[in-house]
């Protein structure tokens, strides 16, 4: 579903993502580690389309589609998710109005029929359960005066009413405690359907207990330095990321 | 990111067609001889064209307000034409089947139907096209529970004891620049009176519409609240795209007598002229109204149109616990200029007022708050607050706000908040990522952030004004 190759991409001329390969298929969970300005956030940026993130060379594929080809609201409506680290906030504009408005969008992109009223404030509500967000916060501003950990269920709320093909989720267990990781992560499990797919960046293993992943990718400088299954997340775990210096200079 | 938001930003003026109407339209220019004959085809009484030449003669020594925060070339009064009417009106239509179909298309292409049949229950609207009445709709309906809603014109001749005791009471007729002329060239507007303890059975609504070229608009309009009565007024306006700039210069008085209450709104979208700030309206309005005893008095305002904008609706709350009130959204773009406000004057004892006020600026524009809140001698507990926010889309626009608070009472409070803030990219990227394209993104942050006013507009206005900045923000990304 999801084919990059050798992707090179730029943050204001500075190159960030230096021939970048991955492959996922349909329904598998890949992690993508990686110590602090390997390029992770880069990755998710650049996949959603964020102007200030350019693709200099390399293809992604997604879908059979020229994902590079497409603007960001394109991308999001052909499937692709991303849950941010650090959602913003915007005032006066209901969760429930902009509930309503991406999912009536990405119900017109696939071909199918809206969601009546009542119909869409059950999924809404189900959905709020799920993540364990009270129902009032429906009502509330996106994100408006949220804390942190709110902010993040909220992201994964978002993403199982919009049922993305892709899901990428960008640190999503960055500033949580661990009750909270845990509904992040049920969020996430409940989606697995074997047919969804999952990019979960983060920096620690502590995510991946949670989040079995399939395949656990190791980003440094910009590339895939090293990949496995879950057993490489442990032996980050135990080991750091200082190997990778090593691992480098034995290449070089 | 900022190219983008132009784009989405840059709008086709839907309201800017041309009606082919034959019209009789007096010649450029303003002299007592103008001001006779306007009087003579309105077949007004003495006392009026007399009312009229005095205001005349204090315009002639006033000078024009310089102290607004607005830029343009001096207009030149004499050549203006200062009245023109539909020809189809000399004999003027007693039922929409006289009215000329020409002038029913205009309206229905504006999305006013006039058939009272077809429209909204509940909303009589009155019709005025360059300086004339034409229609207003519901009027037996209104008049059997003795509510008056007619043009000034015929008020002026069918209820002159009316007209003679409240007109210039609020807005005297040498109040202002602006307000001195209107007082002498004045055409048209809407004339409305609820009795004693009535509550107005539906919404009063005033379109009006500029249509001929080189023509000033100069209503007038007078809405008395007797004791203990309630009414809701809405007004809407539009004018074609022309490439030069037309003159409208209106005065809207309202009496809130004890207990009464008048709620005032305005969706207000004349031309605003080219990106270039070629053509469009100089919108330069007084509106104030008073408010006696337990009195209230509500003015809701959306501002999208006009090349400029010079407005303050005020409230004098001169009885006790009077209450004033302003809600007010105003959104500039390309070379627009807005400078808007309200002016609160505690005059009797725990008088209550509240301001909140958006200002939304894109492209080149510049919009600008003024606010006066004026605590008086006697205003004892008086209180105020005001809330004025600011929100930028792009960077070559501004905002400005000139709150001014004058106390003279220590047991008065006043509270104001303000904040500046933009549409970030962060929002519009986070709405693009959900699938909203960024013309989508855009109007639901502009919406938002207009929330609190929108939710003070009756029903089907605050429909309208949501859609009205959806059009406004509308552009052409492909």
């Amino acid at each position: 579903m999801l084919s990059i190759k050798n992707l090179h991409a730029s943050i204001e001329g500075k190159e960030i993502l230096k021939g970048l390969n991955l492959n996922v298929k349909p329904g598998e969970v890949h992690a993508i580690m990686g110590p602090n300005g390997a390029g992770k956030s880069t990755l998710g940026y650049v996949l959603s389309g964020r102007e200030e993130y350019e693709a200099t060379s390399g293809k992604v594929e997604f879908e059979q589609r020229d994902l590079l080809e497409l603007e960001v609201d394109e991308r999001a409506r052909a499937g692709l998710f991303l849950a941010f680290q650090y959602p913003v906030e915007i005032p006066g504009v209901s969760n429930m109005e902009f509930l309503k408005e991406s999912v009536s969008a990405a119900r017109k992109e696939r071909g199918q029929e809206q969601l009546t009223a009542a119909e869409f404030l059950k999924a809404a509500r189900a959905a709020c359960e799920q993540v364990n967000l009270p129902v009032e916060f429906l009502r509330r501003g996106v994100n408006e005066g949220f804390s942190g950990g709110e902010k993040k269920r909220n992201e994964i709320m978002q993403m199982i009413m919009l049922e993305p093909t892709l899901c990428i989720l960008d640190e999503s267990d960055s500033g949580l405690d661990i009750d909270a990781l845990k509904v992040v992560a049920d969020g996430v499990n409940s989606q697995r359907d074997g047919k969804r797919s999952f990019i979960v960046i983060t920096h620690y293993q502590r995510l991946l207990d949670f989040i079995q992943p399939d395949f656990v990718h190791i980003l440094a400088d910009g590339k895939i330095a090293k990949s496995g299954g879950p057993e490489l997340a442990k032996e980050v775990e135990a080991s750091g990321y200082a190997w990778l210096e090593n691992h480098e200079e034995a290449n070089a | 990111m900022s190219e983008q938001i132009e784009q989405a930003i840059a709008r086709e003026y839907e309201a800017g067609f041309v009606s082919d109407i034959e019209s009789d339209t007096f010649e450029p220019g303003l002299d007592e001889d103008v001001i006779r004959r306007i009087s003579e085809m309105k077949q007004e009484p003495d006392w009026m064209l007399e009312w009229r030449l005095q205001a005349f003669r204090s315009w002639q020594k006033m000078a024009e307000p310089d102290w607004a925060k607005l830029g343009y070339e001096p207009i030149d009064y004499q050549t203006i034409s200062y009245y023109s009417a539909p020809k189809s009106m000399k004999d003027r239509p007693k039922s929409l089947a006289e009215v000329d179909p020409e002038l029913i298309r205009t309206y229905e292409k504006l999305g006013i139907p006039l058939h009272e049949q077809e429209m909204l229950a509940g909303v009589a609207v009155d019709v005025v096209f360059d300086s004339v009445s034409v229609v207003t709709t519901f009027r037996e309906k209104l008049a059997e529970s003795g509510v008056i809603f007619c043009p000034i014109s015929e008020a002026i001749r069918k209820y002159p004891e009316l007209v003679k005791k409240y007109l210039g009471t609020v807005v005297p007729r040498t109040d202002n620049f602006f307000a001195a002329l209107n007082s002498a060239v004045f055409t048209d507007g809407s004339f409305v009176y609820i009795p004693k303890g009535v509550r107005c059975p539906m919404e009063l609504s005033t379109y009006f519409r500029i249509n001929e070229l080189n023509t000033g608009q100069f209503e007038r309009t007078l809405i008395i609240a007797e004791e203990g009565s309630h009414v809701s007024y809405l007004e809407g306006c539009t004018a074609p795209m022309r490439d030069e700039n037309q003159l409208h210069a209106a005065v809207v008085e309202l009496v809130a007598l004890d207990d009464s209450e008048i709620k005032y709104s305005t969706v207000q979208n004349w031309y605003p002229g080219d990106e270039n700030g070629v053509g469009g309206i100089f919108n330069f309005v007084t509106k104030r109204g008073v408010a006696e005893k337990n009195a209230k008095i509500s003015w809701t305002q959306v501002e999208t149109g006009s090349a400029i904008t010079w407005k303050y609706p005020s409230c004098i709350l001169r009885g006790d616990n009077s209450v004033g009130e302003f809600y007010s959204v105003a959104l500039t773009r390309s070379r627009q200029q807005a400078d808007t406000g309200t002016k609160m004057i505690h005059l009797g004892k725990n008088t209550t007022s509240t301001i909140i006020s958006k200002g939304i600026s894109a492209g080149n524009s510049s919009n600008t708050y003024r606010g006066l809140v004026k605590m008086g001698p006697n205003a004892d507990g008086a209180r105020n607050f005001t809330e004025c926010d600011s929100l930028l889309i792009g960077d070559t626009c501004a905002a400005h706000t000139f709150p001014y608070i004058e106390s003279a009472n220590p047991t008065a409070i006043v509270e104001h908040e303000a904040t500046t803030s933009t549409v970030s990219d962060d929002q519009l990227f986070l709405c693009q990522q959900r699938g909203l394209d960024i013309e989508k993104a855009i109007s639901m942050i502009v919406n938002g952030f207009c929330k609190d006013v929108f939710k003070e507009l009756p029903m089907e206005f605050a429909v309208e004004a949501g859609k009205l900045l959806e059009i406004s923000l509308e552009g052409s990304v492909g």
